[in-house]
């Protein structure tokens, strides 16, 4: 297979490093040869964070090309706007709807995103996650269930269930379980 | 314990498969001091320690690593030390001579391109190998550094030397699979052997000497190396490469379909020149792509006088090189065409505003730079490493400098000193104890005036949470003796010290005054746990902490934007505190008790 190239975006503190390693561990199953590309440090105190995914065949760097993306995940919105570096006409770009401390606004977001490709889609995931289980803690997994139902993303949901139970605590699964399976419904 | 580490095969990252590699090579003893990017290393071998039986332990700082590594060599016991770039300016003064002492252990030092963790200077680690004379090897990848660890070690034996092996920040944060060969017990206790390493006063000259013969055997050995190797290709222009870089060429070359003559150096000092002039031999032109310096360059240029070289005129000396870096590079150079879609996303992409990084809700730091701001008003503020760096950001703006660990009060020194003014210092526990212990003596001793502000989290926070000696606990996670800064402020001599709790915080402004009021030099320990660490122990155990809410709106509240709390903001006209975001320190209903509730 072509290499699937995905890039999950967000602030830090969003679990983003989580939902990264959950895709990674996910594609293995899948018997794929995966690549990751991530930052720790002080780009988890609040500051822009972009992990890379890749997999299929023929991948030798971790760091997917600029304009060279699939798939971007954005769990904040201006993060979907700053990940256009990575966006061709082809790239589907699936937001969160939330914007955190930016002076722009959505429509203005989606404007500007919409110079790099149509493919767009929006949803709340902070409303319908925190009206579910009354944080936002899940909204990771929720933008994972929705990529999925969607066919965003070229995995097998039971791998993907798997690589979720591997990765979060047991006492925050049933959580999100409820959160992955609601995903599903929208 | 790490799964990914044992089996057949892991899927790691770079810092991660360091650690492979080490317990491939029977590794006993290992010791760091934490920095991005190769804090990971130390937290690995922090995670598997105990089950394998190898002694760990974050040091004070590097030097002390470092040093404590060769000591474990002079007992019999494989070592491995690490840290990131910053790390190797402060342990540098004791590798030298340990080179000439012929200590084989394995160094890994962690550079960072792009500066993504590092504020003090973009540094290439590389210049080291030359000063120190130390062996250097550079993975492009997880299975590379797997593999080179296990190498170093080897080659370290051989030829009684240390080895360095450097990494980036891609190599450190990239995960790919990598395939493990056998675990090796290693010694795990030994015994300190006389006259092995014998120390030369009057011998260095001659250890010099000795040292450059040794070298001569370990260049013929580089020159030979298979880490050093060339994949063929057509054409009279060729590439000569290192690091993370390599990679990014195969990528480019994919995508250009096209295949240069390629010549990657894994084992980049001593510089296998014969490898690298046999290399050009054929060539009319070549490309030198390297990350930061240009080093190989150099070298290169030294003996190929009538062959043209691309290098540091088209790649950058500053920041990281990506993946299109190279590719729109080489496609220049080659006079190749590039992709439609990336060369309109070149034209047409802006960067949106930028991020700026803030104190997490309920930072004992933003009580303390908020409590600063209220006691004493504008000062001379001295700034340090750590999280409280971003008191330099909005709303607070407050450190005028921020030079390397330690510095805030070094320069403060020269600064009471030579100005007569009276400095604010703010500096972490961590980094009090890696270089502000020194400094401090020195303002005490010679007599300066300055308020010294140690911000105790009890952690060294920014890296992960790592253990301090402030924690009272090991590496290994043993309960041990808790440095108390006031005793070892008194010890030192200090004028006026003071305990302060940060969440109390009318008598933290009061005790801020009363220590900047005071001629001399005085310290406050400001004390409140990192508020990350704190919440994490208090959901791991079920305790409810209360939140906050408005109760009424009124004027004053205005104030709070100099508070900078990310849980609190002004919507259509109203403040509110946002649930889901508020970490319960309270602060804001201390400043304002009669408009601010506990939410019920
Ligand atoms: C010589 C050197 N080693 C390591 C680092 C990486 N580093 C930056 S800040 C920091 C720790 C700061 O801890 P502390 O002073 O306790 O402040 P905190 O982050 O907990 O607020 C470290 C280890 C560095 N910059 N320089």
């Amino acid at each position: 297979m072509k290499p699937f190239n995905l890039i999950v975006v967000g602030y830090g503190g969003q679990g983003i490093l989580t939902l990264t390693d959950i895709i990674s561990k996910a594609a293995l199953k899948q018997g794929y040869d995966v690549k990751e590309a991530e930052l720790h440090g002080l780009a988890q105190r609040g500051g822009s964070l972009d992990c890379h995914v890749r997999f299929g065949g023929g991948i030798h760097s971790s760091l997917i090309p600029r304009a060279k993306a699939d798939l971007i995940i954005a769990l904040e919105a201006l993060e979907a706007l700053r990940a256009c570096y990575w966006v061709n006409k082809n790239t589907v770009v699936l937001i969160n709807s939330k914007i955190f401390r930016s002076s722009l606004n959505m429509k203005k977001i989606l404007r500007e995103i919409k110079k790099f490709t149509r493919k767009i889609y929006v949803v709340d995931a902070d409303e319908i996650v925190k009206k579910e289980t009354g944080n936002i803690l899940g909204v990771n997994i929720f933008m994972l269930g929705y990529a999925l139902k969607k066919k965003l993303l070229p995995l097998k949901k039971e791998n993907v269930w798997k690589a979720v139970e591997e990765r979060i605590r047991k006492r925050f699964l049933q959580e999100n379980r409820k959160i992955f399976e609601k995903s599903f419904k929208y | 314990m790490k799964k990914e580490l044992f089996g057949k095969r892991g899927f790691l990252f770079g810092n991660e498969a360091i650690v492979r590699g080490a317990l491939e090579s029977g590794v006993g003893y290992a010791s760091s001091y934490p920095g991005t990017p190769a804090t990971e290393i130390g937290d690995t071998f922090a995670a598997i320690a105990k089950d394998t039986g190898i002694y760990f332990e974050w040091s004070v700082n590097e030097k002390v690593a470092l040093e404590a590594a060769a000591g474990a060599v002079f007992s019999g016991i494989k070592a491995l030390v690490s840290m990131k770039h910053y790390g190797l300016n402060v342990a540098s003064d004791s590798l030298l001579p340990l080179v000439y002492l012929g200590c084989p252990f394995v160094v890994v030092v962690a550079d960072d391109p792009g500066s993504w963790s590092s504020v003090q200077a973009e540094q290439d680690t590389r210049w080291f190998s030359r000063l120190i004379h130390v062996p250097t090897l550079e993975p492009s990848n997880s299975q590379e550094a797997k593999d080179m660890t296990k190498f170093a070690f080897q080659f370290s034996q051989k030829h009684k030397i240390p080895v360095l092996v450097r990494l980036t920040t891609r190599i450190c944060y990239s995960k790919s699979l990598v395939n493990f060969g056998k675990i090796k017990k290693g010694k795990k206790k030994g015994k300190f052997v006389k006259k092995e390493f014998k120390l030369g006063s009057a011998q260095t000259v001659a250890l010099h000497k000795k040292l450059l013969e040794k070298l001569k055997k370990i260049r013929k050995d580089c020159e030979k190396s298979k880490l050093n190797f060339i994949e063929e290709g057509r054409g009279k222009i060729g590439i000569i490469t290192s690091g993370v870089a390599y990679i990014y060429i195969k990528e480019a070359f994919q995508e250009l379909k096209i295949k240069l003559p390629l010549l990657k150096l894994g084992f980049s000092y001593p510089f296998p020149s014969d490898k690298v002039k046999n290399f050009l031999k054929n060539l009319k032109k070549v490309i030198v792509i390297e990350e930061l310096d240009p080093i190989i360059e150099e070298e290169v240029k030294k003996f190929s006088k009538k062959i043209k070289i691309y290098g540091k005129d088209f790649f950058s000396e500053a920041g990281e090189l990506k993946p299109e870096d190279i590719l729109v590079n080489l496609s220049k150079i080659l006079g190749k065409k590039i992709d439609r879609n990336l060369s309109y996303n070149i034209k047409n992409y802006k960067e949106p505003e930028k991020r700026i990084p803030f104190f997490c809700p309920g930072c004992p730091h933003r009580s303390t730079f908020y409590a600063v701001k209220k006691a004493l008003g504008k000062k001379i503020f001295a700034g340090d490493i750590g999280c409280y760096m971003l008191g330099v950001y909005e709303p607070f703006r407050m450190q005028d400098f921020v030079v390397s660990m330690g510095a805030s009060v070094g320069i403060s020194h020269g600064i009471s000193k030579a100005s007569g003014q009276k400095p604010v210092i703010f500096i972490g526990d961590s980094t009090f104890f890696h270089a502000g212990l020194p400094s401090l003596l020195n303002l005490v001793y010679n007599k300066a005036n300055a308020l010294v502000i140690v911000l105790d989290n009890r952690w060294t926070a920014m890296t992960g949470h790592q253990p301090n000696p402030g924690s009272g606990l090991t590496g290994m996670k043993k309960e041990t003796k808790i440095a108390n800064i006031e005793e070892i402020a008194k010890a030192l001599g200090v004028d006026f010290v003071k305990t302060s709790n940060v969440w109390n915080f009318s008598q933290f402004v009061k005790d801020l005054k009363q220590a900047y009021s005071i001629k001399g030099v005085s310290v406050i320990v400001a004390k409140g746990e990192c508020r990350l660490a704190f919440i994490r122990q208090a959901v791991r155990k079920g305790i409810k902490l209360p939140k906050f809410k408005i109760k009424k709106q009124d004027k004053k509240l205005e104030q709070l934007k100099d508070f900078g709390c990310p849980a609190i903001k002004k919507e259509k006209g109203k403040w509110l505190i946002d649930k889901d975001l508020c970490w319960s320190c309270s602060i804001c209903k201390q400043l304002f008790p009669d408009l601010i509730e506990v939410e019920k």
